[in-house]
């Protein structure tokens, strides 16, 4: 057979020999292959050719799980936006959690967030920007439109998730207030109703709890201000009824049930920075090189996936979002500021 | 109720076997959990930590034991120190494993590089490493090959370790603030110690004076 023909598209028709014949099994699952070669299964160096060629295949989008309103997105083009892990079961996600202001336990958010009130709530707009003021809800929630986005989330303690968040860049709300040329960083503020909130009254952190961002960060696309997850608007445990996602910084970063947005020159003081300085850093990117001081940072546990005698998993610089978000720390010494 | 009467009680030849049965509790839960999917979200975490608590809790028990004793004066206790001492031993060894199988991978070099990495882990270990000269040596011909007076000073180590243990809970908590739980045990181990310390106080007699305590000791 001519080099032209054989196997060339173009070039004539084969009849195919039945032994050539990709099983069902193999065809129905390539997609779920290309899934599983995208999560690194296959090698980094595979993995990336998979998620570039596996970005047109759709990232699996879980069911509902219909235990609250719907909160329905259109899937986010920014890119990034739709890792090709396989998003954590709802049930883990929702009871596995640290809110602090709830309980120090993982089970308590879960348990102990019911009385949390959702509604009305109100987002305070504060500091260097030329339309401060106060945002209720609703008027949030129409700011733009909702896009689903699938999120890794990596908590500093070395465990990740995959969740499927709804909700807008950050950088939407950005805009609309106007920061002026003093606005440097961008302070988030967490509720802290002592009568909602049990372990308000201790002094296990200092309350309110306070996130910080510096601008440009606050206004990558990537920065998300979300509203909903799997499709449905937060449970009060994972930090309803909006809350921030910063998915190339650990998960403490990601403040939840915001109160206040305030726009400021200095770098906020941030709960867990001011718990222990030496520990959580302000910037807190991903770093598999940079360990804590009580552990190494190079490994996770991804929460319902690597079985419990399987080794840990490698993490990844910036969480995996270094093609979207390492040239904001160009030049900067990541161990330095941590 | 009566002493005697309880007495006899913990002497019944079935005592002591269930009191083996309700040790292995905690075990048979994990067992249970693991093949249910019952162990949360983060099964390794659970197990790791399961298996620390009741490795401290079993050396509160065991710590307990004599001060219980005396007070009491239900002296059937005192058969069930080495068990219950050895149940510690049992549990340390459940999460040293889950540390060096779950979290790495059983690879040797990994395990000396992370204890150097992190202090409440080598304090852990230290612990560990110390239960075992007790464990091997709490057989009845260890105890008359060592003599009494020799088993019981290596057997004091127990106050060390116990003290280690707490340490190494303290530290691992006290990164993310978390000292409740921390807490209940100093309390509780502090205690156990503590009586010690003023029973052995109150029976030195250079201590008092000229006064001879007339308190046994232990």
């Amino acid at each position: 057979m001519s080099a032209r023909s054989h196997g060339h598209p173009d070039h004539g028709f084969f009849h195919p020999v039945p032994s050539e014949i990709t099983p069902a099994e193999v065809y129905a699952g390539r997609r779920q292959w290309l899934r599983q070669l995208a999560a690194g299964t296959g090698g980094a160096v595979l993995a990336s050719w998979a998620a570039r060629d596996a970005l047109a295949q759709a990232a699996s989008s879980p069911a509902r799980p219909g235990k609250l309103a719907a909160l329905p997105g259109t899937r986010s083009a920014v890119p990034g936006a739709l890792v090709m892990d396989k998003p954590t079961a709802y049930a883990d996600a929702s009871t596995y959690n640290n809110f602090y202001e709830f309980g120090t336990d993982k089970a308590d958010p879960a348990r102990n967030a019911g009385k949390l009130q959702t509604r009305p709530w109100t987002v305070s707009i504060e500091g260097e920007v030329k339309k401060p003021g106060v945002l209720d809800l609703e008027a949030l929630l129409k700011l733009a439109p909702m896009e689903e986005r699938i999120y890794r989330l990596r908590c500093v303690e070395g465990w990740s998730m995959v969740i499927p968040w709804v909700g807008f860049s950050l950088a939407e709300l950005i805009r609309k207030v106007e920061p002026t040329g003093n606005a440097k960083y961008v302070e988030f503020v967490t509720l802290a109703d002592p009568k909602q909130m049990p372990m308000v009254g201790s002094r296990v952190l200092d309350w309110p709890y306070v996130e910080g961002l510096r601008m440009d960060e606050a206004m990558h696309p990537l920065t998300l201000l979300a509203f909903g997850m799997y499709g449905e608007v937060l449970p009060n445990q994972n930090g309803a009824p909006v809350r921030l996602v910063v998915p190339w910084k650990y998960g403490f970063k990601s403040a939840k049930s915001i109160v206040k947005i305030r726009f400021t020159d200095k770098q906020p003081g941030t709960a867990w920075n001011k718990a222990a300085q030496q520990e959580y850093g302000f910037f807190s990117n991903v770093n598999p090189e940079v360990d804590h001081p009580r552990w190494s940072q190079a490994t996770e546990r991804r929460i319902g996936e690597d079985g419990l005698f399987a080794k840990k998993r490698p993490t990844l610089m910036f969480n995996g979002y270094g093609s979207q978000v390492a040239s904001l720390y160009a030049g900067m010494d990541l161990r330095k500021f941590f | 109720m009566h002493r005697a009467v309880l007495n006899r009680v913990l002497l019944h030849p079935a005592a002591k076997p269930l009191l083996w049965l309700l040790c292995l509790v905690p075990l048979a839960g994990w067992v249970w959990g693991g093949f249910h999917d019952r162990l949360g979200a983060n099964p390794a975490e659970t197990l790791l930590r399961g298996t620390g608590a009741w490795t401290l809790r079993f050396l509160c028990v065991v710590l307990a034991v004599t001060p219980l004793r005396q007070w009491s004066g239900l002296n059937a206790l005192a058969r069930w120190r080495r068990m219950l001492g050895l149940y510690a031993f049992f549990y340390s060894v459940l999460h040293f494993l889950a540390y060096a199988w779950l979290d790495m991978g059983f690879d040797p070099a990994a395990v000396v590089q992370d204890l150097a990495r992190r202090p409440f882990a080598l304090v852990g270990f230290l612990a560990f490493v110390l239960l075992v000269p007790l464990a091997a040596t709490s057989f009845n011909r260890a105890i008359k090959a060592l003599g009494a007076a020799r088993w019981k000073r290596l057997h004091r180590l127990v106050y060390a370790i116990a003290l280690l243990g707490l340490l190494h809970f303290f530290w691992m908590r006290a990164s993310k603030h978390r000292y409740d739980e921390v807490l209940v045990y100093a309390v509780l181990i502090g205690g156990l110690l503590g009586m010690r310390l003023w029973r052995g106080m109150r029976t030195i007699p250079v201590l008092q004076g000229h006064d001879l305590s007339r308190t046994s000791r232990e």
